[in-house]
């Protein structure tokens, strides 16, 4: 079966001249979850910009779903693609939750009662169906974060990508997203600092260190080797041991 | 979170008015507003008919006499110069009040108070019965350019998250013990003024960013598009239309 995701001898540099990765390799297999962690300025940021072509790849290939990204294929690629990013607030920029849901979809050519029903089934899907008529703005940062989550699902995307997802969230809402994320069935990538997060909700672990994949192995593994951990300046929370 | 302060215009019903297509809203009010201005100053009666036609439209919207008195002080600066101008006008003088008046100054005076009041009535009336998204997606309708469209929909919905901003600016400098009291302290609100405009301007990019992951191709898609039956343009029509019956009335009674 061909993988949700394959990044290639990745490399890329700011036009500033700064390096930040130095040849990324990694294959994320349908259905999976995964988590990326890393340090502040790993280069985290900078991959997942890769994933969408937003940012070109100054050397190597990436591949979603077999399609690899390129000029011509980035209107398929943001469809199967769904970034979530860590502000819902630059997420939601339409009046209402509908607007917004309806954004991306609209955006692939549908309309009518297909579009309709694509709103109201991403919204459901998180739980948050009752707010559709809502401007973002007034509702709660977890409630934002969720709608983020459903603007790309309605896009039928074939992996989701969260920058942080638990940034920010109180714990209800943060155990909430959990179990939202877990009831998805999407391929996802969840780039976050979140340790204990990462291992509840994600089998597999990479660690993005320098530019390049350090370290890529199931959850438990990565956050018991203590050495590993403190080599990428990676840090499990006061009292937290992984079962 | 300082949610919803613009929309303070807005009274939210389900009246006649409510209900019409924003579109045909403005165009009303657009229209009402030309033949005002169109209405040789001397001719009051029509200007007392035109205030009858805005006092049933705000009777039907259910919009409160008071509600509207208190959106009309944005019409103080022309107040302000409407009353000089009997003061500073020339030509033939009547005495008020021990006053030498001028009678042209007058007339200029009523002419902008009463065109102004009129129009801005007929605004705060549209903005009351209509809301500032809708206001929008009728002016898009109108055919204003999209782009302009998305500019204002975009302030529309940043414009909480910027107060939010400058309001957490604001704490984190008097917690650090900052009053302005005076002249000297304007640089310092000057480069907080700076700061906001720059974390607005890397939102922007960031928005911007979110749009193109999402698909976005420069053209906002259309969701839900406005239409508007000819009733409904019959029934916006009617207050410009009465407006005009009542310009020519006055019309044929003076001439």
């Amino acid at each position: 079966m061909t993988p949700s995701l394959e990044v290639s001898r990745l490399a890329y540099a700011y036009p500033d001249g700064t390096q930040a990765l130095f040849g990324v390799n990694l294959v994320i297999g349908r259905g999976e979850r995964v988590a990326l962690l890393g340090p502040n300025g790993a280069g985290k940021t900078t991959l997942v910009m890769h994933l969408n072509g937003i940012l070109t790849p100054g050397h190597g290939t990436v591949t979603v779903a077999g399609l690899p990204v390129a000029k011509d294929s980035l209107r398929e690629i943001r469809r199967r693609v769904g970034l979530v990013f860590q502000d819902p607030d630059d997420q939601l920029f339409m009046p209402t939750v509908r607007e917004d849901v309806a954004f991306g979809p609209a955006n692939l050519g549908i309309g009518g009662e297909e579009l309709e029903r694509r709103v109201k089934d991403a919204l459901e899907r998180v739980g948050m169906l009752e707010v559709i008529d809502r401007p973002p703005h007034h509702l709660s940062f977890g409630q934002r974060r969720r709608v983020a989550v459903a603007t790309v699902l309605a896009m039928s995307p074939e992996i989701l990508v969260l920058d942080e997802p638990s940034s920010n969230l109180d714990p209800a809402s943060r155990r909430e997203l959990a179990e939202i994320l877990r009831s998805l069935d999407v391929t996802v990538l969840m780039v976050t600092h979140d340790l204990p997060y990462a291992m509840e909700l994600c089998d597999r672990a990479l660690v993005l260190s320098g530019g390049v994949i350090a370290a890529d192995g199931p959850t438990r593994e990565i956050l018991s080797d203590a050495a590993l951990l403190a080599a990428h300046r990676l840090e499990l929370p006061y009292g937290f041991a992984p079962p | 979170m300082g949610a919803g302060h613009h929309h303070r215009i807005y009274l939210a019903g389900d009246t006649v008015v409510h209900r019409l297509p924003p579109q045909c809203k403005l165009v009303a009010v657009a229209a009402f507003a030309l033949v005002v201005v169109a209405t040789p100053r001397a001719w009051v009666g029509a200007f007392g008919l035109y205030a009858l036609l805005l006092a049933v439209t705000a009777r039907v919207a259910r919009v409160p006499f008071a509600f509207v008195l208190r959106r009309m002080v944005i019409e103080i600066p022309f107040v302000v110069f409407a009353v000089a101008l009997p003061f500073i006008g020339f030509g033939e003088r009547v005495s008020f009040l021990g006053t030498a008046l001028s009678v042209e100054g007058l007339w200029a005076a009523w002419n902008i108070l009463a065109k102004a009041s009129l129009g801005v009535i007929a605004s705060v009336l549209l903005a009351a019965t209509t809301e500032p998204r809708a206001m929008l997606l009728g002016a898009q309708r109108l055919r204003l350019p999209s782009l302009l469209v998305q500019i204002m929909m975009f302030m529309l919905r940043y414009m909480d998250v910027i107060v939010d901003e400058m309001r957490r600016m604001r704490v984190a400098r008097e917690s650090r013990g900052f009053v302005a009291r005076d002249i000297r302290h304007v640089p310092v609100i000057a480069r907080s003024a700076g700061a906001l405009f720059i974390r607005s301007y890397e939102r922007g990019e960031r928005v911007h960013l979110a749009m193109l992951s999402r698909g976005y191709t420069g053209v906002m898609p259309v969701i839900g598009e406005l239409t508007a039956s000819f009733r409904q343009w019959l029934v916006a029509g009617m207050l410009p239309g009465a407006a005009l019956l009542a310009l020519l009335g006055t019309w044929g009674l003076t001439s």
